[in-house]
């Protein structure tokens, strides 16, 4: 099951590489929406609480104690959904902009686009760590070639720069790869199943320099401050669709990772490490928030309001709490389905004004009435408007910011106001105003483009309403993960799946 | 003093013997064919001696298992002509690697289609560049076919030199592999000044490692009173008088061995003479060399001074971390293809130094690890793959005034000719250890067993190293595919004979294969087992 969502895009990928141009687009949207398919059946034979699913191990390298294992859990999961969801949006979204004779042909953005569906639906399937760090270094490859062959001028330096960042990340987390063989095979053979991993003694000095290199591989990838500066710049240069594989895909991993591996393999050095990560998590909230107003380029704006998502993210993971957990799995999801939401829509708003500077925008709104409407939406799920779904998570990740600390949710609730500042601002100086003549006659959406963002409109206003779905996946997740490995209980014991659903109930 | 019949084991020596034999052959074939008829006999006498000593190879390696070794070591594998040559399964697999490598080197030096119906060797050699001599030996179509017996003896030499059991042996097979080489570097058809340069520098500075390497045989003669590696072993352990002697004779033997893998401080030759041999003597060498003179230093290091690992470690540590620094620091700043290929060879050198140190003995570690020595292998042997490959590659972009190294012609050869820049950024990639590439397992393997015997801080250095060594990589391959071309329009690529698509082809699968299945390879490197005295 999960080795056919892996295979099939990456077959998919060689597929469209081989086959005749013309075809190109067409063959890769099937092949997106068959993955789609194969997503979406996986989740409706999930069982909610029946742990690590549909697993499948292999031996790969025998020397080294590598299995080509797979498995999902309730993370795993949504964060698979997302990514199956998000890809064919993003073919259909960026259907004629592919053809641009600037770029590298509609066939390679397919087929890397494709590649990387792939290999992230592998980061998120992947329960050894060497698969998954193999996995996590290869996505590298096909973003690089996106953001390097598709965009605006200097995206060779933007996609330089982005790899280097990276692949230094990687690096270091390699460093901390292998130190986990070294300590796995001093306790017996060697293995890297994360089943064996999680039940290894690690002492405290060792883990703790472990963990250091996993987590500063996810920060880099998250990003967080002071490691996030590769993220202006490349969504900047890079295409609106490449754009939301990279901020709503490929970032999603770094949390994912610090999840997973960081609290799941590293408990106690996760507790040591929490008022560092949290300070880092809160400098990123505002710090984000504030140069994303400064901002004149919208995409740069776009790209730097997800630091300060991901800040928050981070921020309710290493609360070490139920409210906490929950509230980022759902803040991943919700994050992805709005950002890739703001993303396109811009991109549209791009094509039609050919220039990118909110400055150079304005009074657009009366010509394009839908355009504008399914961007304000968006907006408004970006700051967390109650109704919809990003509120939810917001709310819980704040209730356990406050609950580990009252500053530190004092600091975190900022971010909503400044949310409020750089997305309305950023709606009025961009749509509102005395249309300008040479706008007179752009035309608005067309069905395709409405058809790419409306599933995520409506995935916002639905979860916004009736999150149920996704806190039924990610509690026992969380529980697992705290209770199991964390080993921390929250303060009142009492706390269970049913009272976090009973507050998200509340927050509407 | 009474003379005694050595034995030979015929049967064991074999692929020497063939590969010997083949160039000797080769020789009387330079003395009786006509010079116009030479060609084609040169090629077929070389490829099937190759050929045969690669399968006598693989028949000594299944026959291997009969000859278990000394009680209680791990290795298996026979000592043969009367202590001077060991054939245990390190050797039988470096001997598999080098004979690979060299039927790709052959294939490289037959390749005429690109310049144009001769070969990439000078006419005549002896012609001063520049002169109507040259002109007109180049006018008549002449070639020199001696290359291909000299690259016969060479890869006798490399098959000797890590098989060598004794000081001695290990010398004269230093020497068989280093004085062809010397010559073939010095036989580019164009820019021949160049060549000629490589070559003298080469030569010299070659000489003066040979030297010291006598030197240090010398003294750990007078330390131990043998030049056998099983006799230095037992007055090693044995404890002597004159330790000063022993030290100073293990430095200057690693000074001969450490010049030939190219290992910083000793690196200054390598940019020069990769750049300025031609290019496929710099494929053969950069893979055939580094292959026997890693196999060399390991006999060395872990049969003879085993028992003063701690003397030789410590160097090794400033060595290693002296090659991936220098060795990724001024690959940044090269702006010549070759050049560049040459630095990072001198940072691969320090990564499979990070490999010698790891854990040596099986007994240090868990069931189902592998020891250093396979670690090495396995890196020499993915390292060796793309190296060939990638300067296989670099013969096909070419100008009007020949191979075009300079990274200004390669500008956009992406648009112009994606499968060799396709290709070529594969291969790079695999050296800059990106996953799902055979150089990121080796990686894998030598940073592991490093880091399973405690050298955690050289580790880190080579991790600190690879990220910068990944900046060049990834800005050539940015070169290739996201620079505009120059206004006169760069390089273009020769379309090659089979001869050298074929070893391209090898080499890129070679890559892949290692890097998502290295399964079965990794068996054959573990089954190797260990040294034997």
């Amino acid at each position: 099951m999960l080795s056919l969502l892996v295979w099939l895009p990456i077959v998919g990928a060689v597929a469209v590489a081989f086959a005749p141009r013309s075809l190109s687009k067409t063959l890769g949207l099937g092949i997106a929406l068959a993955t789609l398919v194969v997503g979406v059946v996986a989740a409706a034979r999930y069982d909610v609480d029946g742990g690590r699913q549909f697993t499948e191990t292999r031996e790969w390298i025998e020397a080294f104690g590598v299995h080509y294992a797979l498995g999902l859990d309730g993370l795993g999961l949504l964060m698979v959904l997302l990514t199956v969801l998000l890809v064919p949006l993003v073919l259909g979204a960026e259907w004629f902009k592919a053809d641009d004779p600037e770029g590298g042909g509609a066939r390679a953005f397919v087929a890397w686009a494709l590649a990387l569906e792939g290999l992230s639906l592998a980061v998120f399937c992947a329960t050894d760590v060497f698969l998954f760090y193999v996995v996590f270094e290869a996505t590298l490859i096909p973003a690089y070639f996106l953001v390097g062959s598709f965009g605006r001028e200097g995206r060779g330096q933007a996609a330089l720069k982005f790899l280097m960042f990276q692949l230094a990340g990687g690096l270091i987390l390699l460093a901390s790869v292998i130190g986990l063989y070294v300590v796995s095979s001093q306790q017996g053979s060697p293995s890297y199943l994360l089943s064996d991993l999680e039940k290894l003694d690690i002492g405290t000095e060792p883990g703790r320099w472990l963990f250091l290199g996993f987590f500063i591989a996810f920060a880099i990838k998250a990003p967080l401050f002071p490691v996030h500066t590769w993220l202006a710049d490349t969504t900047e240069k890079a295409t609106p669709g490449t754009g939301v594989l990279l901020v709503c895909i490929l970032d999603k991993i770094g949390t994912f990772g610090m999840l997973r591996f960081c609290l799941g393999i590293f408990p106690e050095a996760s507790q040591w490490a929490t008022p560092l990560v949290i300070t880092l998590a809160l400098i990123s909230i505002v710090y984000g928030a504030l140069i994303a107003i400064g901002q004149d380029d919208i995409f740069r704006l776009i790209g730097l309001t997800s630091l300060s998502h991901f800040g928050l993210i981070t921020l309710g993971i290493f609360t070490m709490s139920t409210q906490g957990g929950t509230g980022s799995i759902l803040y991943m999801v919700n994050h992805g389905l709005g950002t890739a939401a703001l993303f396109l829509v811009a991109g549209y708003l791009h094509e039609r004004r050919g220039t990118s500077l909110i400055s150079e925008m304005g009074g657009i709104e009366k010509v394009t009435p839908v355009l504008a409407g399914l961007f304000l939406v968006a907006g408004l799920a970006t700051l967390g408007l109650p109704g919809l779904s990003p509120f939810v998570s917001e709310f819980l990740v704040l209730l356990a910011a406050f609950g580990y600390a009252w500053y530190v949710g004092a600091i975190a609730i900022t971010a909503v106001v400044l949310a409020a500042i750089y997305v309305l601002w950023m709606y009025q100086r961009t749509m509102t105003g005395p249309t300008p003549p040479e706008v007179e006659g752009t035309k608005d959406l067309g069905l395709r483009e409405i058809a790419a963002v409306a599933p995520l409109v409506a995935a916002l206003v639905f979860f916004g309403f009736y999150p149920a779905p996704l806190t039924d996946v990610s509690n026992p997740t969380v529980g697992d993960l705290l209770h199991g490995q964390v080993g921390v209980d929250d303060d009142p014991p009492t706390v269970d799946p049913a009272q976090v659903e009973h507050d998200v109930e509340e927050g509407h | 003093m009474e003379f005694t019949k050595p034995e030979l084991e015929y049967a064991e020596l074999l692929p020497i013997l063939v590969v010997l034999g083949g160039a000797c052959l080769g020789i009387l074939l330079e003395a009786f064919v006509p010079r116009g008829a030479r060609r084609l006999p040169q090629v077929v006498v070389a490829l099937g001696s190759l050929v045969g000593a690669l399968v006598s190879t693989v028949i000594v390696g299944i026959d291997l298992d009969d000859h278990a070794g000394a009680a209680g070591s791990t290795g298996k594998g026979l000592v043969g002509a009367m202590g001077s040559v060991v054939v245990d399964g390190p050797t039988v697999y470096l001997w598999g690697l080098l004979l690979v490598f060299a039927i790709g080197g052959v294939a490289l030096f037959a390749e005429t289609r690109l310049e144009g119906g001769v070969s990439a060797f000078t006419g005549q050699a002896a012609a001063l560049p520049g002169t109507d001599t040259e002109r007109d030996a180049s006018t008549r179509g002449l070639e020199h076919t001696e290359v291909y017996p000299l690259l016969l003896f060479a890869v006798g030499g490399m098959l000797l030199f890590p098989a060598s059991g004794d000081l001695l042996t290990m010398f004269v097979a230093l020497e068989v592999l280093s004085l062809p080489l010397y010559l073939l570097c010095g036989l580019a058809r164009r820019r021949r000044l160049l060549s000629q340069e490589a070559a003298m520098k080469y030569f010299l500075l070659g000489a003066f490692a040979s030297g010291f390497f006598l030197y240090g045989a010398a003294l750990v003669y007078g330390y131990a009173g043998s030049v056998s590696f099983a006799g230095i072993n037992e007055a090693v352990r044995a404890g002597g008088a004159n330790h000063g002697l022993l030290l100073a004779g293990i430095a200057l033997l690693s000074v001969g061995l450490l010049f030939k893998v190219g290992a910083a401080p000793f690196q200054a030759w390598t940019p020069d003479v990769y750049q300025g041999a031609p290019t496929a003597v710099t494929a053969f060498m950069a893979a055939g060399t580094k292959v026997a003179a890693f196999g060399a230093l390991l006999r060395l290091l872990y049969v003879a001074f085993g028992g003063e690992r701690w003397s030789w470690v410590p160097m090794l540590w400033v060595v290693a971390i002296a090659s991936m620094v220098l060795g990724a620091a001024l690959a940044v700043v090269q702006n010549d293809v070759k050049r560049m290929l040459a630095y990072s060879s001198v940072a691969h050198t320090g990564f499979l130094l990070v490999g010698v140190l790891g854990v040596q003995s099986a007994d240090d570690l868990a069931k189902g690890q592998y020891t250093s020595l396979e670690g090495v292998l396995f890196y020499l042997t993915t390292y060796g793959f793309a190296m060939i490959g990638a300067f296989a590659l670099v013969t096909l972009v070419r100008d009007a005034g020949g191979e075009a190294t300079h990274y200004d012609r390669w500008a956009g050869l992406g648009k112009r000719s994606p499968l060799v820049a396709g290709a070529f950024a594969f291969f790079l990639l695999s050296m800059a250890g990106i996953p799902l590439t055979a150089g990121f397992i080796g990686k894998w393997a030598v940073f592991t067993s490093a880091m399973s015997a405690g050298a955690w801080p050289i580790v880190l250095v080579a991790i600190a190293s690879s990220i910068v060594a990944i900046t060049f990589y990834v800005r050539h391959i940015r070169l290739m595919f996201f620079t505009e071309a120059n206004a006169d329009g760069g390089a273009a690529v020769t379309t090659p004979s089979l001869l050298t698509s074929a070893t391209v082809v090898v080499c890129l699968a070679a890559t892949l294969v290692l890097g998502v299945v290295p399964g079965p390879v990794l068996d054959l490197v573990t089954h190797t087992g260990d040294f034997i005295r």
